[in-house]
């Protein structure tokens, strides 16, 4: 029953049963958690592309062997600026006129899979492997 | 007719606590700035009284009018659309799970942190178009189990101790 006047009355074994529950529920989540993020990085290989996708769509891959600096222009007129930086076998944002700035934010990726998302721009910056095993990102989600 | 009114008084006053909640969490110093998405879901304490004291349809509308209001004042449609992806699978869970009986507010509230992050990121995936945010999902996930302890601890404390003699329940 729902009471707007007072909590609803448990029994102390009640109450132990629930938190006992809790606990496992807690502990459970955490542990696929942390298998889920283990497989995550342990299955991470080099990657050796960058794909860039604005709204869904494909606009452009680059080596990530060669050094070059890629800009994403995004929007109506392409006002919205993501400055894409490939150096050392990394890519990194340099910057970015986007409201949060987190893809800028974001560490250098270099490993297949690995992403820098803009949300603002709709932009979406992804690791690959072109030779060898792909390993499939969506193996999680 | 005046218990009506009393109650939806309430619940205004309640959604403006819930607003008054998601104002102050964005003026809290962001923990990881790299990870967007990570953060503690105050105004949930507020969803978690409503809808152990009052109940589940009160819930949804308190976060629901919360949700429009931070959006039209805060935020922009997208940011609308994320909360309420998110809003509607931790309201769904938390209704649930209060339902069936086996957890306590916490682990209530966990369930609600968790699938949160998971309505935002599966909205998110159908935005972009990608699978990739996999990866955040777990950060997130990590991150919603624990704000959703501590806003489960919180939450349990009101639905405990605050004391509302002026409604009785006579009607229900």
């Amino acid at each position: 029953m729902n009471q707007i006047n007072g909590p609803e009355k448990h029994s102390d074994a009640d109450k132990k049963r629930k938190i006992r529950n809790d606990l496992i529920l807690i502990s459970v989540l955490i542990a696929i958690l942390a298998i889920a993020g283990l497989m995550f990085m342990l299955l991470r290989v080099e990657g050796d592309v960058v794909v860039v996708e604005v709204n869904g769509e494909r606009c452009g891959s680059y080596a990530l062997s060669i050094d070059r600096t890629v800009e994403i222009r995004t929007g109506e007129d392409g006002e919205e600026l993501n400055l894409l930086v490939i150096k050392d076998g990394k890519a990194y944002v340099e910057s970015a006129t986007c409201p949060d700035g987190i893809c800028a934010a974001h560490r250098p990726i270099s490993k297949s899979g690995e992403s820098i998302i803009c949300l603002p721009h709709k932009v979406v910056i992804t690791v690959v492997k072109l030779s060898g095993d792909v390993i499939e990102p969506d193996v999680i989600a | 007719m005046k218990k009506k009114t009393q109650k939806l008084a309430f619940l205004g006053l309640l959604t403006a606590i819930a607003m008054a909640f998601a104002y102050v969490e964005v003026l809290l110093p962001p923990l990881f700035t790299a990870v967007p998405g990570i953060k503690l879901g105050l105004p949930n304490i507020v969803i978690i009284f409503v809808l152990y004291r009052i109940g589940v349809l009160e819930a949804a509308a308190v976060s629901l009018v919360r949700m429009i209001a931070v959006s039209l004042l805060f935020g922009n449609p997208m940011t609308f659309a994320y909360s309420l992806a998110g809003a509607i699978l931790s309201l769904a869970a938390m209704a649930i799970l209060k339902k069936i009986d086996l957890f306590s507010i916490v682990g209530v509230s966990v369930a609600g942190g968790v699938l949160h992050n998971v309505g935002q990121i599966l909205l998110a995936m159908i935005v972009l178009g990608t699978a990739e945010l996999g990866y955040y999902l777990i950060i997130l996930a990590i991150s919603g189990t624990i704000a959703g302890v501590f806003v489960g601890l919180a939450g349990s404390f009101a639905v405990k101790r605050i004391r509302l003699d002026k409604f009785d329940n006579n009607r229900r």
